[in-house]
């Protein structure tokens, strides 16, 4: 029940934290619109072109907003001595970075995959496909902030920290992007996605299970 | 009881201290001194768990604070440099949000009469960023007036406060040497309290 009362107080105070800054959960979104946007008009908008890159456009930009927003999982927190309180929560290290890193999807993710359908019109995307769309969104975003936490909690407290944490984290989105956009593409072609969507969803079984641990290992030492 | 035992402590390249032993029992205040650059927040960050050393011990009840982690931070106030406020919370917020992440039940009307004893009353709900660092810094320790617990380790407390707070903050810590608290504490100033329950000790090699 203590457990309970300490991580429900924990998201309360995430979310409530985001929602006081509004601006910044806004300009991801603008971005993830505006970056989805801009590839008919310098491509040209063909249906059979948008059919081939609609899915790969949308997730490689829903990926990058995830990453933008990935800065402020901890810097805040580390900027004004909140984090180290959060360290000396009577209660292990992971399960605190678990519903962190469950609010920054909330506040992060979760508008992108709020948002794909509308941008899966843009692209002439089916019902079907647009399901297939959202669903591997579901999936993979949660991922995206748990792979990320990870890169975000070594690069803490660094000069130069957002260039190095793309670096680092980029190359470990390339199976979800890879799988994401694989299952939306096979829909659009009128393959079956189960596949990718079953590797994304084991993906994420991983994910929820080790990120948060190694997340931990990673703030701990940072914070050194 | 709090015992430090034969710990090494480097910043860098440089030895900060070298066998530093250090006990704090009940109803006993240790008032750390040294010049900047000693090794205080060090020491405080180290035995609050915070940060690890090269070599020793640090003994809670006979039990390293490394293999019960939990247990040492349920009993522990650690007030740092920073007062982790947020800015974008109000005042009142702020207060409930730090006492619920550490397990305590928060009752309003003693939440109010906390934030009434700092002088906060009047600002309860206005965001933390309009406050001025000595009232941060009130803020920040207003928890030692809501949370029951036996160990303090405060990081420069009376940093920022005008001479009323200064002596508000020392009656607080007079009343818990008194029920049997500890406390260990950095300032540039000895506390004014009874001289009986404080023990100086002395950092810098």
């Amino acid at each position: 029940m203590k457990i309970a009362g300490i991580l429900q107080a924990l998201l309360w105070r995430d979310i409530k934290l985001a929602m006081r800054r509004q601006s910044d959960v806004v300009a991801t979104l603008f971005f993830f619109v505006v970056a989805v946007s801009l590839f008919p008009l310098g491509i040209g908008s063909a249906p059979s072109l948008m059919h081939a890159i609609g899915p790969g456009v949308i997730w490689v930009a829903a990926l990058l907003s995830s990453m933008l927003s990935l800065n402020r999982l901890f810097s805040s927190d580390y900027a004004d001595g909140t984090l180290e309180q959060l360290l000396l929560v009577p209660m292990p290290l992971t399960l605190i970075l678990a519903i962190k890193i469950f609010a920054h999807w909330i506040v992060a993710g979760l508008p992108l995959v709020i948002l794909a359908p509308i941008l899966g019109l843009q692209f002439d995307m089916g019902a079907k496909d647009i399901g297939i769309l959202v669903l591997s969104l579901i999936l993979g975003t949660p991922l995206l902030s748990l792979i990320g936490a990870i890169g975000a909690a070594l690069i803490l407290g660094m000069r130069g920290g957002g260039v190095l944490l793309a670096i680092l984290v980029l190359p470990l989105y390339i199976p979800v992007l890879i799988f994401g956009a694989g299952a939306v593409t096979a829909s659009v072609n009128g393959i079956s996605p189960e596949g990718a969507l079953s590797l994304i969803a084991a993906m994420l079984t991983l994910g929820v299970v080790f990120a948060p641990f190694a997340a931990a290992v990673a703030l701990r030492i940072s914070l050194e | 009881m709090l015992k430090v035992r034969a710990l090494e402590c480097r910043r860098g390249a440089s030895l900060l201290m070298s066998d530093f032993n250090m006990s704090l029992e009940a109803g006993q205040l240790i008032h750390l001194q040294g010049a900047n650059g000693t090794g205080k927040t060090s020491l405080l960050r180290i035995i609050s768990g915070l940060s690890t050393q090269e070599t020793g011990k640090v003994l809670w009840n006979d039990v390293d604070i490394r293999t019960a982690r939990e247990d040492y931070s349920s009993n522990l106030i650690y007030i740092g440099h920073q007062p982790a406020i947020k800015d974008d919370l109000t005042v009142l917020e702020n207060l409930t949000v730090s006492l619920k992440l550490n397990g305590v039940k928060v009752d309003i009307k003693r939440l109010e009469e906390a934030l009434e004893v700092v002088g906060l009353a009047r600002r309860k709900n206005l965001p933390a960023r309009v406050l001025s660092q000595g009232q941060r810094r009130r803020l920040s320790l207003a928890r030692l007036w809501l949370d029951q617990r036996p160990l303090w380790i405060l990081d420069e407390p009376f940093n920022a406060l005008d001479v009323q707070a200064n002596k508000l903050l020392e009656e607080r810590l007079d009343q818990h040497l008194v029920s049997s608290g500890m406390c260990i504490l950095t300032s540039h100033h000895t506390p004014n309290i009874d001289k009986k329950l404080l023990t100086e000790v002395s950092l810098g090699l």
